[in-house]
């Protein structure tokens, strides 16, 4: 309780948090929705906001505020598929690397840096052109970004663990007759954890803008299915802001913005909170 | 000559496995994959309408798979891949056939590498001199604006603020051009008028990237700076009666500028891929609108030849930045 009210005292907490519950809310309303997302022709086309229609309409006779629930609910689904799964394989490479060292460290370790080398955009261009039928579901857009986005993070928790391995209760569980596993789940995961959660939301802001950045080029996830992404680039392509249809592209836009906004001071606070270095830093204490 | 035997060889050597690792992944990655580019592209022509025989279609197939490296064991095609590379032979592009893949990337790199260097340089000075003299004068009033309006910039990607960019500056108030990198019918050449419209049309792709690239030096800048001004010379120096701004520029900006330079190596990457994505949403002629081209057309040798160029693109200027790196800190000499 005492930490949750030592975040709220951050102002960027307690803001981005109501966001958050905003966007939240916007997603469940999806349940609700009077209409099907896949269906045109619903509403009368190209309509400016108004009581009925909160957002407007578009140009295909979708309401855009129904319309902008399931795209949001739909990104927050990959970008919780794509951060939950890399930070799993983030943390079994890094304490797999850590704790093993030697050859297994070396190998897992030039993978990971090789990967971050690569200009993991145009690598994910790629692979989403080769697998386009694929990456049109949801769940394996996500399984996709999560392969490419866990080698900075392992090499974090690496270092961690390289650090904890010579602690003084490490030589104590082993000595009692701790077992690896349990050793690594029980001793060492809570000291991970902090660090996994912080980038876990950093990395679902980055699964986000990543979907709309492939959406844009035709590839990502089937058009049909609404998603900050595919909102956008429906509107774009059906020449939206030539048609002075504003409301149509503003929408997904500013939503995609308050959101990857909420997200990052989220995850800045949290961090600070957890390093209070980087707070004094912030003020311009002495350290 | 200990320069060269302790730190000189052990770099390239890294610099060419790490080149050699990435450009073997780009050879693994596709053909990991479930599905044979070459059936997808001929089910697509098909599904277009173009009417292929049974005789036809297998010989066809055995053209593509020649065209794109596929033919043979898999350790044939990665001796192939590599004759290739080394001759800077990606084979002919599928988008403007029979055009060497080599000859369109080389056509659109000088693009590419003017605007990203530009940029680069424009929002790395202008980010650490704003940067540093927000985080000397962090007590006043103005580091706090430009600290929040950071705050609500730095998260958003490239695409979103290249979208409203275009969006504001293009078509709501259309003071800029919408697409292209030269006018319609002028030439790249040295005079005025196709200076002019160069300029007009780098504009928007480029305060786009300096809007982005500017953010993350003020905020790494500006704690850099709070942390080097609490330390004792500072403090001395103030004491002592120095004006403030030589203190700033001279013993804490130049200080903190070093782990910046690092940085700046380590996002190149990034900073790269935001490149790419900038000139597809502006049409910019450079690798980003070729890329956008190939994807549209499943150009599947173009690809591959953008990423290895930009594997090596990037490994390069990495090590560029690394060696470079003891000529700006007096204190790193190698010895």
């Amino acid at each position: 309780m005492k930490l949750i009210r030592d975040l709220f005292k951050d102002y960027r907490f307690a803001v981005a948090f109501g966001i958050v519950c905003l966007i939240l809310l916007l997603a469940i309303l999806s349940a609700f929705s009077p209409y099907d997302p896949r269906n045109a022709y619903q509403t009368p086309r190209g309509l400016p906001p108004s009581w009925q229609h909160p957002l407007g309409t578009t140009w295909l006779g979708q309401d855009v505020f129904w319309q902008l629930t399931f795209a949001v609910r739909n990104s927050l689904t990959i970008a919780i598929i794509a951060s939950i799964i890399s930070r799993l394989i983030a943390i079994i490479v890094g304490v797999l690397a850590g704790y093993k060292g030697g050859i297994v460290d070396r190998v897992l370790m030039s993978i990971g840096d090789s990967t971050l080398t690569l200009p993991i955009f145009v690598v994910l261009v790629l692979v989403s052109l080769v697998l386009r039928q694929w990456v049109r579901q949801l769940v394996n857009l996500g399984l996709l970004l999560a392969f490419f986005a866990w080698a900075w993070d392992a090499r974090v928790i690496r270092s961690q663990v390289l650090s904890l391995r010579e602690r003084e209760f490490t030589f104590t569980s082993v000595l009692s007759g701790m077992g690896s596993f349990k050793l690594i789940f029980k001793q060492y995961l809570p000291f991970l954890l902090p660090v996994v959660f912080t980038t876990l939301i950093n990395n679902m802001s980055w699964a986000i803008g990543m979907e709309m950045t492939l959406s844009y080029l035709g590839l990502g996830i089937d058009p049909s299915i609404p998603t900050l992404g595919t909102m956008i680039q429906m509107a774009i392509y059906r020449q939206a802001i030539f048609l002075g249809l504003w409301w149509w592209i503003l929408s997904p836009i500013a939503a995609s913005v308050l959101l990857f906004v909420a997200l990052y001071w989220i995850s800045l606070s949290l961090s600070e909170y957890l390093d209070p270095r980087a707070r004094m830093q912030r003020i311009g204490g002495k350290q | 000559m200990r320069f060269v035997k302790r730190h000189l060889i052990p770099r390239l050597l890294q610099y060419f496995l790490v080149t050699f690792l990435g450009l073997t992944m780009a050879f693994v990655l596709p053909r990991l994959m479930p599905a044979d580019p070459v059936e997808q592209l001929i089910t697509q022509m098909q599904a277009v309408g173009a009417g292929i025989s049974p005789e036809h279609r297998e010989e066809m197939m055995r053209t593509l798979r020649q065209l794109y490296g596929l033919e043979g064991t898999l350790w044939q095609q990665y001796v192939i891949f590599w004759k290739k590379l080394l001759s800077v032979d990606f084979g002919p592009s599928l988008f403007q056939y029979p055009v060497p893949v080599s000859k369109i990337i080389g056509q659109s790199l000088p693009w590419t590498l003017g605007l990203l260097f530009t940029t680069t340089a424009i929002s790395w000075i202008l980010g650490n001199l704003i940067g540093g003299l927000a985080g000397y004068f962090h007590y006043k009033k103005w580091p706090k604006l430009l600290d929040g309006a950071a705050m609500l910039l730095r998260p958003i990607p490239y695409y979103i603020v290249a979208m409203l960019v275009l969006i504001f500056l293009a078509y709501v108030f259309p003071i800029f051009p919408l697409a292209g990198g030269i006018g319609i019918g002028v030439r790249v050449a040295f005079n005025l008028e196709a200076i002019k419209s160069l300029l007009r049309h780098a504009a928007l792709p480029a305060l786009t990237l300096v809007i982005v690239g500017w953010v993350v030096n003020f905020q790494a800048m500006k704690l850099i700076v709070q942390t080097v001004r609490s330390e004792d010379y500072v403090s001395y120096a103030q004491f002592a009666g120095v004006k403030d701004g030589i203190i700033a520029f001279r013993y804490v900006i130049r200080n903190a500028m070093l782990p910046q330079l690092t940085q700046l190596g380590l996002s190149f990457g990034q900073i790269f891929a935001g490149a790419l994505i900038t000139e597809m949403v502006f049409a910019y002629p450079g690798i980003g609108w070729i890329l956008y081209q190939a994807v549209l057309r499943a150009d599947y040798n173009l690809i591959m030849g953008i990423l290895c160029i930009s594997i090596i693109a990037i490994t390069t200027s990495i090590l560029v930045l690394d060696l470079v790196y003891p000529l700006f800190d007096p204190r790193v000499r190698y010895r």
